[in-house]
This record gives structure tokens, C-alpha cells and sequence, in this order.
């Protein structure tokens, strides 16, 4: 064997990183095809209405453009994500603020903005809502109602049950409740949305920034009524996603494609900051109600979560972001007894989508918030509340799925309080408190994260990964996972090698083209390292098993002798490929209806720990330090592990006290970098990452999912340090300086929570809800 | 239209264009040197930086007419295939490059840094780098890259 | 990009004599230095002046002078060339404060002093330090120059004295701050790259426990920079006690005008802007 040390779990270098640090590296708006012309988007500047008239304006050469509207589409006007709701360009009805209404392309881009604001929609208003609880008021206007939905105005609601909670709140020694609230949150990659499209008789092909070549492909085939053959999708090199290019690709993909059509020519379609952060999609807003029993002794009896998102004006991809929300509602906690409510609501918003952890987040923050309230009314501390109520392996999740892995919460909970000094810095901070304007605290949330698609969803997916060798001998990567910086392109890489005992250098990944590369499903779910490469460790096998039928290759090896014989084989054949498709593990069980069995094949577990300081002269809240300690399996490259992580916290700490949404009747009106506020590198402190290795058997090498999983802790870490310094409960993320300012200044607004209350006194009901 | 001539990685180079032309659309367009980037077109993610008579600068906020007789350096100017700019290797090494759109910048504006601090502190790189903004890595991998490329610099002395 | 470049025009005409010429020819030309407002606004679209003529460049303009009394910027320094001046390091350290967090480093490179006073903008981040250290302003026209106290420079909401045909040419500091207690704090939406949602910036010079001098001034807390004289009034001649401090947040509170908008609140501002004076007050 050749590979004496271990390929994975070592550092190897970015494989596409070469070219980035270069600047060679090709992104969709580096590309120019011959004859290519420009496309742009007319968009309704109001949020809900009937279209009367589209009129086109003086002063433009009106001839020299393509224009397409909703008659020009060959298929259905419909983006396919779950439902067909989402109309590719509207008819009639507006339901959101830039909702695309008209394509103009035209070769000078210039020109083509002043067509695109000398296009006027004229409507007839109709009533809009733009926030949960408008949308679910008993009078609120019906802006969305489809038989797949439970009720109007709702997309999709989730009954989650475990035991039998109604009979625990008359034995509870405390009955707690509070509500918690998260905004949106633009993804803010740095690239944004673009694609270039080309039609001919041959079929429509779109080169595009995205996560998911297959989405967008399916998307195009209902489009255009075309079979799939006819339908070609290739991603190109991509600026950062984090969600942002799962679901929307599919609608600038195929709003070129269109262009393309009618004009004769490519047309390329790149979104400016402006209309990327106002028109594409962002993270659910959404609100958590706890009600919770407890006992004296601080043991949760059960609870009551009722979890709402809002979704925006079409459905797009919110079932799925909810049911991730709601499974991870309940946390890495021991709940005999609990039911989770959850729903997600239209809005006249444009829709929300996917964000790097994909409603767990939200839910997290809830439940995170609320056991420090817990343990505050209980009088017991933060940390003994959750040592006492952690899941342990034999243990059930509230989905009923129980917990094999040999994983030691309280032991990840000690040794993250250790590393960051919290008991020594809470008695520091109490004592030093009292008499400085700077209020410090230590607070941190403890959760777990889901791999791979919820429930039956691997099932469906049906993933397939393919390994071909090249004419050098070399074996080549087939998937539609694609790189957009989490590192998909080297941990294949690693794992193809590992497998095959040859050189890291040596295996090379396709570029995802859907006409060359199998269906390995979505580059979602933080699904890539788990499922996917297991598919290609199982296809490097099946790849050698080939090989090694064939008489070519021996039980031992050199890399040499792989590449001589892998020629060899391709001679005698013509081609040489392995390909490994999913299969679901014998023993993961899941009830789509009652919402029951193993959620996932299996969790990261984390402690994240963060340090803040409160300025009371400007109440501006700052994180001093953090610590993420996490058991993600085995690490298949620490130095882009440590990348996730450490990028992901960062992104966290924007949603906790920094990242902002502005909204004024579902338009964002902050829509660009100057007043959106993203963490700059003079904002983050020191991000200490620790890992613990339990490997998995559903993972290559052992390895779990690890992406999503820093944007669960560190909003609820960061709340919880801030109430820790300033004995002030903050229920909301983003908790910018003015709702800081708004409690310090206001003691009435304090005076109603009652986390004031001492729980002596206060009676066996407690609520958390603050006006 | 203008007639602007100046020296670009080197070569000198003579271009005709609307005196307004940001220099960022120059370098894209007009010279085909995609390595600089658009973020945001309004100054605030650095993803456009390169390196105007030495001094960093955000390209979409240059008229063209301002590089008359300038000397500027892209990303393409600063390394090669087969011979990396140590801040290259370091960010390749060190995880300094996630999506890689902000790369070229962020390695620009790290010559800048580095240029002015050749033994930078923690709290030097974070505001030198302050204007370049990067979602995927938090910063943490590149603040190692820069001091990696500082002490090789030490060494090598 | 949001405009076309074709609708533009820009000249360069090398000195500040031909500017200045070419500026009393065309009342319609708009100066660009650095470029980090007006690029920003043609990015965006909202560039609605068409003819420009750039200051980048003219050596008559960027300079940064050492006299005995005075020290003088020309409106042609970079927010750069301002931190790494040692005489400004030493003797107006909140006007190299304020330099470095205007913009980025990117942005410090190309923004003058003469751009961000110009450009008018309530939040922008010199002019709190500038009225502290009772800056004069020296403008220059085809016809003539003039002189006047940086404190009447701004008239409203980015309107300024500033007439047809005339730039600024140089601030005028007064070298005589070596004793004055001198403060300067900005609150923006983050640490680096952010725009003020309130700055104050203060010296004050202290004797016997009197203040015998003083001056406050800030940003966004009215519709231009702002000295703020009624405040300064009460304090004058008068020794700090906790009376008095409360009168000053007072008093603060109602002579400033600050607004609701996308990056903050009025309310917030004025608590903060109360906060931040109390801050200097007791410091003294």
C-alpha cells in the first residue's frame, strides 16, 4: 500500500485553491460567450395587486429588445420547488415587492437599466400582510390558499408528539413560559446571483453561481416543457452560498433561459448587490412559544412548542426549512412528554428560503433562551439545568429515535466551560460588574445538528456517485456536489484517495454538468461529507473490486501500478467506472405522518461558549471570545473543519447582534453593504474551535455533517451572555444597541418579565413574554 | 471618450474610454482581468481592491481618468501557476480561501498590510483587512495566513 | 452599476488655477477628489450632477503644513496622509482618531478632508474633531480667497457656504490644544467601516477646577456637523458637580434634532449623546 499516512484527516490543500488565490479562477461573471447580450428584471415596486397595464416608456429603442412576460413561457409558468404555486413571471397577481413581472435583454447594459426604469406596472391594490401575526389574524385578509395547505394563509403545519403532555402540567412544580423571535438574515454572499443561458434546437443549457444543478434542471424542464435530455445545467465556479443559491438559481436559471430563447442569443443575467439583497431569498423570520413543566429539581416533566416561520408569498422550499425547525425545537434534551405545534405562514414578503442551518437556528434559539429562564426560575444555574436534562446514549429523542452513538454531553459541557474559564470569569464578572459602565458576561447554548436530509428524504433522494478514470490513468469524481467554499471539492478528493490508496493529487471531481455528472442530490442538509462521501468510498471500492475481478490489479499496490492497470482496464473495455447509489441503513426507521422515528441517520453535538461585554453608555453589546467545541465524527480535514466552524460562528454572531433586515411593507430598505451590517474582521473575537471525534457508521472514515451546525449556537450563546451581564432577558435576535437602549432605559418594560421575579414568590406560573 | 494610458502589472497599456469608467469595469472589460472582483460596487466589500501607485484602493470608487500615468497592480500581477506570491501559498496553506471571491482582494489588501507592517499585530491585521469583507471564513484562517507570510518574510531575512 | 458612464463627463486639468478657471466658466461642473461619495453614487445610480472635474491629483491641494500657530491641512489630504502626520499624532490626536475610522483603509487612501467636509453629510466623521479644535476654513474661488471660522461652513442639511465657483482650499487648526482635556467617541453600526449613528467629540480646557474653555461638537445629531454652543454655554466658567452634569444632559437633549432612520433611532441617539458628554464630564 502506498498511502503509509492517512490521507484523511490531513491538511490537504484546498483543491481548487490554486486558482483561487491566482485570481484565474473563472465565476459566472468572468465568463463571456460570443454574441452574448445582457438580461435584466422589471419588478413590482408594490406588494400586493392586480396588474392592469405594463407600459413601456418614450425615450427607448423599444425594438431593440427581447422582452419576455409570462406569455412567452413554452411550459408551465410555474419554479418548481415542493408545490408549482411560485409562478416563473406574474400573470395577473402580484403577491411581493420585487416580483418579477417582464425580461428585457439587450448586448449594451447600460441601456438595459434605463429600459428596465422606463417600464411602469400599473395595478389595483389589494390588502397585503407582511408579518406572522398579521398573517394569522382572524381577520386577515387571504393573500395565499391551495388545497395542499392546512388553512389559509398557512403553507404547511407539523403536529409533533411524545407521551402525553396534557397530564404533566398539574403534577409540574413550575410551569414556564416565554416567546422568543428571530428576524431574517441575508445570506450576504460575496458573489452574487448570476447565470448565463443558451437555447437552440438541441435544448436549453444554463451556466450558473448555485448549490444544485438537478434543482434548477427540473426546474427547466416544467419551464419549458422539455424532456430532460433536452435540459443541460452546469455550475460554475461559486461565490459563496449558504443557501442563498439552493431554491433561487432555478429562478434567474430560468428567467435567462428564457431570454435566450426569444432573443436567439446567450444571455447573461448578474444580479447587483442592490437587487440580489432585495429580491432574493433570506433566512425564515420566525417565533418560538415555550411552555414548559418542570419539577423542583429542575427535570423537564414536558412542554409545549408552538414554532412559526413566516415563508413569504409562495411556499418555495418552507415545509422542509420547518420540519428541520421543529425536529430541532426540542434540543439535546430529555423530554418525557412534549408536543411541538409548528407552522409556517404566507406573507406578502418576498419568499424566504434557505440559510446555512435551515430552521433550526430559529427553533434553537428558542429553546436555548428559554432552559436559562428555567434554570433562573428554578434557581438552579444554566449549566446543572442542562446536566440534568441531557440526552444520553439509550435515551430517546423527542422524535422517538433513539441515541446509539456513545456521546458524553455532560463531559463536552465540562470541558468547553474548562476551556473558556467560565465559572472563574462568571465570579470574576459579578464582582467587577457592579461598579463599571462595562457589564461582561459568560453565557453559552448547548445542540445538536441532523446530517443528511430529514426523515425518508435520503430515500427519496435516491443519490448516485460515479468514479471514471481518465485517459492518464487518473480516477475522476462524478457527483452533482458542488464547491462554493465549504471544501466539497477537496474531502471527495480525500476520501477517493484514502479508498483507493493512491495520491490526494491524483484523483481528480468533475465539474457538476448535469449532461456528464450522476444525481448525488443537493448540496444542502450538511448531507456532502456523510451521505455523499460515503457513496464515493463505496464507489472507490466497487471501482477496485472492478479492477481486481479483472485480474489487473493485486490485493496490494502501488499508486504506479493502480494507474498502470486502471489503463490497462480501459484498453480491455473501453471505459473504466464504479458507481455506488443510497441505501437507506437497515435500522433507521421514519413515520412521515406522525412525524416519528430516526430524524436523521445522525447528529453533531455542540457546546458553544461566548464572552461578551455590554457598553452601557451606548449599549452596544460586543463578543469578546468564543469557544465552539463540537463532536461532528471523524474530521476529514482540520484546516477546512476549522474553516466551517470558525465561518459559521462568525455568521452567527451577525445574527445575534449585528444583522439586520430592515423592512417597510415587505421591502427591505436596507438592501445594500453600507446598511446591512455583516461583522468585518475588526468585529470577531478570537474563535477558539475544538473538536471531539466519535466516528460514524453512516459517514466515509466516520465522518458526520458539519456545515450548518456553528449557525445554530451562537445566537442564543451571545443572548445568554448579555443577560448573564446586564440581568436584563433579551428575547430577540438581531439584539442590536436601540432594543438594548430600549429595556436598560425603560425599567417598566423589565418590571413585566418575569425572569425578575424571584420564583418564591411568583407562583407556579411564570411567563417570558415581554410586551 | 478618453484616451488613458498607464502601467498595468508592468506593461504599460493605452485604453479609450468614457472618463467615468470605473476602473473596476476597465481592468473586467476593457483588459479582460477577471481576478478583481464585484462585491457591491459602493466601496464596501474590498472584493474590487488592487493596488493604485502602491496604495490599496477600492476600484469600483476610481474614474478611469484617475490612472493617467498610475502605475496598478491586480491579483494577476502579483503571482504565477508556477510561482505563488508567499501571501498566495500562505492563504492556499493556511485555509486563507474559502469561496474565493473575496481572495484576490483580501490578498491584495494583505500586500498593502504588510507593506506598511512587515511584522503586523493581531489588532493591525484586523483593521487592515477591516475593509475587505469575507463571509466564509469568520477571518480567523486568514489572520493566520498574514502571519504565516510575516514570518516567513523574518526568516528569509 | 446603475449609470451610464456615456451620460458623464470628467476632466482633468492638471492645476488648481485651471480648476478654478474652468470652475468660474461652468458654474454646472461638480469636483471629485477621491471619489469614495460621488463613485459611490454613480454605482448606485443616484449621481445626479453630469459633469465633473477632478481634484485628484493637484499637488496645490495635498499638503499638510506645519506653521508656528497654525497648523495647515490642505483639502487635498487623504485621511492617510492625516495618520501618518506626526504633528497631528501629537497635537490633534482626535483628528487622527476620527481619520482612522473613516472608511476603509481602501477608502482612507483616496478620501480627502476637503471631500468629506464638502460632501455635508451630518454623520461625517472629521468635522465633530475639526469644530473642537475651532477650525478655520480657508476657501478659494477664480476671484479670490476667504477665510472663515469652520463653524459657520455649514448652513443645513448638506447645504454649506460654499458659492458657484469656489472649493475648499485648507483647514486652519489653531496649535494651542497641548493642555485642553480632549475627547472623542463615535458609535456606529460596527467597528470598522461603519457610519456614525452619533459622535461626539470634546476639548475643554479645565483651571482651578473651572472650565475655562470648551468646545463640543457632533455628528448626526441634527441635520449638519453641529457645534453644540448652548451646551457649551452652561458649562462655561463653571466646576463639574453632579448638578451640573445632569443640566448638561439637559440642555444637550434640547439642542439637538436627531432623526429616525435605517441605522438607528432619535431617541437612542439622545440618550447616547447625553451618555457620551456625561463620559467626557466626569473625566475632567
Amino acid at each position: 500500500m502506498a498511502a503509509k499516512e492517512s490521507i484523511v484527516g490531513s491538511p490537504a490543500l484546498r483543491y481548487e485553491g490554486e486558482a483561487k488565490v491566482l485570481g484565474y479562477a473563472k465565476y459566472i461573471d468572468d465568463l463571456h460567450f460570443p454574441q452574448m447580450i445582457h438580461g435584466a428584471t422589471v419588478r413590482s415596486k408594490f406588494p400586493r395587486g392586480r396588474i392592469t397595464a405594463i407600459r413601456y416608456g418614450e425615450g427607448i429603442p423599444w425594438d431593440e429588445f427581447t422582452i419576455v412576460t409570462w406569455k412567452d413561457i413554452p411550459g408551465e409558468n410555474t419554479i418548481v420547488h415542493l408545490l408549482k404555486d411560485h409562478p416563473c413571471l406574474v400573470q395577473e397577481i402580484v403577491n411581493h415587492p420585487e416580483e418579477p413581472i417582464v425580461l428585457l435583454a439587450h448586448p449594451d447594459k447600460a441601456l438595459l437599466r434605463k429600459a428596465v426604469d422606463a417600464v411602469t406596472i400599473e395595478y389595483e391594490p389589494l390588502p397585503a400582510v407582511f408579518t406572522i401575526e398579521e398573517s394569522e389574524a382572524p381577520d386577515a385578509p387571504v393573500i395565499w390558499n391551495s388545497e395542499a395547505g392546512d388553512s389559509p394563509n398557512v403553507f404547511k403545519t407539523y403536529l409533533m408528539e411524545k407521551g402525553h403532555v396534557e397530564d404533566v402540567w398539574a403534577t409540574a412544580d413550575y410551569i414556564i413560559e416565554g416567546e422568543y423571535s428571530t428576524g431574517a438574515q441575508e445570506q450576504f454572499y460575496i458573489e452574487n446571483n448570476g447565470v448565463i443561458a443558451e437555447y437552440s434546437e438541441q435544448g436549453v443549457t444554463v451556466w450558473g453561481s448555485m448549490q444544485c444543478p438537478y434543482y434548477l434542471h427540473h426546474a427547466l424542464q416544467l419551464a419549458f416543457g422539455l424532456p430532460e435530455q433536452k435540459c443541460r445545467v452546469i455550475q460554475v465556479e461559486t461565490g459563496g452560498a449558504f443557501g442563498g443559491k439552493e431554491d433561487y438559481p432555478s429562478v434567474i436559471g430560468c428567467h435567462a433561459a428564457l431570454l435566450a430563447m426569444k432573443s436567439g442569443r446567450p444571455v447573461k443575467m448578474v444580479y447587483d448587490r442592490m437587487e440580489d439583497m432585495a429580491a432574493t431569498t433570506k433566512r425564515h423570520p420566525s417565533r418560538t412559544r415555550h411552555r414548559t413543566a418542570v419539577s423542583k429539581d429542575g427535570k423537564l416533566l414536558g412542554g409545549e412548542i408552538e414554532f412559526a416561520i413566516d415563508g413569504g408569498a409562495y411556499v418555495t422550499l418552507s415545509p422542509v426549512v420547518l420540519s428541520r425547525g421543529t425536529i430541532h425545537a426540542a434540543g439535546p434534551y430529555n423530554w418525557p412528554h412534549l408536543r411541538i405545534r409548528a407552522k409556517a405562514v404566507a406573507t406578502n414578503c418576498p419568499p424566504h428560503g434557505a440559510f446555512r442551518g435551515f430552521g433550526a437556528p430559529q427553533s434553537i434559539f428558542g429553546l436555548e433562551r428559554h432552559m436559562d429562564l428555567i434554570a433562573k426560575t428554578v434557581g438552579i444555574t444554566p449549566e446543572e439545568l442542562r446536566r440534568r436534562n441531557f440526552l444520553q446514549p439509550g435515551g430517546t429523542t423527542a422524535t422517538g429515535q433513539l441515541i446509539k452513538d456513545p456521546i458524553d454531553l455532560n463531559g463536552m459541557l465540562t470541558r468547553a466551560l474548562e476551556e473558556s474559564g467560565y465559572h472563574a470569569k462568571r465570579a470574576e464578572f459579578a464582582k467587577t460588574n457592579p461598579t463599571s459602565p462595562i457589564k461582561r458576561g459568560i453565557g453559552f447554548a448547548t445542540f445538536m445538528h441532523g446530517a443528511g436530509f430529514t426523515g425518508s428524504g435520503e430515500r427519496r433522494l435516491n443519490s448516485l456517485v460515479a468514479i471514471e478514470v481518465d485517459d492518464e490513468g487518473k480516477p475522476e469524481i462524478l457527483v452533482s456536489s458542488t464547491e462554493f467554499g465549504q471544501g466539497t471539492n477537496t474531502i471527495l478528493c480525500q476520501v477517493a484517495a484514502q479508498t483507493l490508496h493512491i495520491s490526494y493529487k491524483d484523483v481528480r471531481i468533475a465539474q457538476p454538468d448535469t449532461d456528464r455528472v450522476p444525481n448525488s442530490g443537493p448540496t444542502v442538509a450538511s448531507r456532502t461529507a456523510m451521505i455523499v462521501g460515503k457513496l464515493v468510498e463505496d464507489a472507490s471500492h466497487n471501482l477496485l473490486t472492478c479492477m481486481r475481478a479483472s485480474g489487473l490489479l493485486e490485493e496490494t499496490y502501488t499508486p504506479e501500478q493502480f494507474c498502470h492497470a486502471a489503463l490497462a482496464y480501459k484498453q480491455q473495455h473501453g471505459e473504466l467506472r464504479a458507481t455506488a447509489r443510497y441505501q437507506a441503513p437497515d435500522d433507521i426507521f421514519w413515520d412521515d405522518d406522525k412525524y416519528h422515528g430516526d430524524a436523521y441517520p445522525a447528529y453533531a453535538w455542540a457546546v458553544y461558549v461566548a464572552e461578551v461585554a455590554v457598553d452601557t453608555r451606548t449599549y452596544m453589546a460586543e463578543v469578546k471570545n468564543f469557544w465552539a467545541l463540537q463532536e461532528v465524527g471523524k474530521v476529514l480535514n482540520p484546516v477546512l473543519a476549522k474553516g466551517q466552524v470558525e465561518g459559521g460562528v462568525a455568521q452567527g454572531i451577525g445574527y445575534a447582534i449585528y444583522e439586520k433586515c430592515v423592512w417597510k411593507d415587505g421591502v427591505m430598505a436596507n438592501n445594500q453593504m453600507t446598511n446591512y451590517i455583516m461583522p468585518t474582521s475588526a468585529d470577531l473575537p478570537p474563535i477558539h474551535v475544538l473538536f471531539e471525534e466519535v466516528p460514524s457508521i453512516h459517514g466515509p472514515f466516520g465522518a458526520k455533517g458539519i456545515g450548518e451546525l456553528p449557525m445554530d449556537g451562537p445566537a442564543p450563546a451571545i443572548l445568554n451572555a448579555i443577560e448573564e451581564a446586564t440581568g436584563v432577558r433579551f428575547n430577540h435576535c438581531p439584539l442590536l444597541p436601540e432594543d438594548i437602549f430600549d429595556k436598560l432605559a425603560n425599567p417598566t418594560l423589565i418590571s413585566a418579565d418575569s425572569s425578575q421575579l424571584q420564583p418564591a414568590v411568583a407562583g407556579p406560573v411564570f411567563s417570558g413574554t415581554t410586551p | 471618450m478618453s484616451t488613458i494610458t498607464f502601467t498595468l502589472n508592468n506593461s504599460q497599456v493605452t485604453v479609450d474610454a468614457p472618463p467615468m469608467t470605473r476602473l473596476l469595469d476597465l481592468l473586467r472589460e476593457h483588459l479582460h482581468l477577471t481576478g478583481t472582483k464585484e462585491g457591491c460596487g459602493e466601496g464596501e466589500c474590498g472584493s474590487c481592491s488592487v493596488l493604485l501607485n502602491g496604495e490599496l484602493v477600492n476600484s469600483c470608487l476610481v474614474p478611469t481618468l484617475q490612472v493617467q500615468g498610475a502605475t496598478v497592480t491586480t491579483i494577476e500581477g502579483l503571482g504565477e501557476h508556477t510561482h505563488l506570491h508567499p501571501i498566495q501559498q500562505c492563504f492556499l496553506e493556511e485555509g486563507g480561501a474559502q469561496c474565493g471571491i473575496c481572495t484576490p482582494g483580501m490578498i491584495l489588501a494583505t500586500h498593502h498590510l504588510l507593506e506598511k507592517h512587515p511584522a503586523p499585530t493581531l489588532d493591525e491585521i484586523r483593521e487592515g483587512l477591516s475593509g475587505n469583507l469575507c463571509r466564509c471564513t469568520g477571518y480567523m484562517r486568514i489572520f493566520e495566513a498574514v502571519q504565516q507570510t510575516a514570518k516567513l518574510a523574518e526568516a528569509g531575512k | 452599476m446603475r449609470s451610464d458612464v456615456r451620460d458623464y463627463t470628467l476632466t482633468a486639468p492638471g492645476s488648481l488655477d485651471a480648476v478654478l478657471s474652468a470652475l468660474a466658466a461652468n458654474p454646472r461642473l461638480t469636483p471629485i477628489a477621491g471619489g469614495t461619495e460621488l463613485m459611490v453614487a454613480l454605482g448606485v445610480g443616484r449621481l445626479g450632477r453630469h459633469e465633473l472635474i477632478s481634484l485628484d491629483g493637484l499637488k496645490e491641494l495635498r499638503f499638510i503644513e506645519e506653521r508656528p500657530e497654525t497648523l495647515i491641512l490642505g483639502a487635498g489630504a487623504t485621511f492617510t496622509d492625516i495618520r501618518r502626520n506626526a504633528a497631528i499624532a501629537r497635537e490633534f490626536p482626535l483628528l487622527a482618531q476620527t481619520a482612522s475610522w473613516t472608511g476603509s483603509i481602501a477608502n482612507q487612501n483616496r478620501g480627502t478632508l476637503g471631500g468629506n467636509i464638502a460632501n455635508a453629510s451630518p454623520a461625517a466623521d472629521n468635522p465633530p474633531a475639526l469644530l473642537a479644535y475651532d477650525a478655520s476654513i480657508e476657501l478659494v474661488s477664480a476671484t479670490g480667497r476667504r477665510t472663515l471660522p469652520y463653524d459657520e461652513f455649514h448652513l443645513g442639511y448638506k447645504k454649506t457656504v460654499l458659492q458657484p465657483g469656489e472649493l475648499i482650499y485648507a483647514i486652519h487648526l489653531p496649535r494651542r490644544f497641548a493642555q485642553h482635556r480632549q475627547y472623542v467617541r463615535k458609535v456606529g453600526t460596527r467597528n470598522a467601516q461603519a457610519i456614525a449613528k452619533i459622535a461626539l467629540a470634546a476639548t475643554a480646557l479645565i483651571d482651578e477646577a473651572m472650565v475655562r474653555e470648551i468646545r463640543l461638537a457632533g455628528a448626526s445629531l441634527i441635520d449638519r456637523p453641529v457645534r453644540l454652543h448652548a451646551t457649551e454655554a452652561l458649562l462655561l466658567g463653571k466646576a463639574i458637580t453632579p448638578e451640573l452634569r445632569t443640566q448638561a444632559a439637559a440642555v444637550l437633549a434640547s439642542e439637538i434634532k436627531p432623526i429616525d432612520d435605517i441605522r438607528s433611532t432619535a431617541k437612542y441617539r439622545i440618550a447616547v449623546a447625553c451618555n457620551l458628554l456625561d463620559e467626557f464630564l466626569l473625566s475632567l
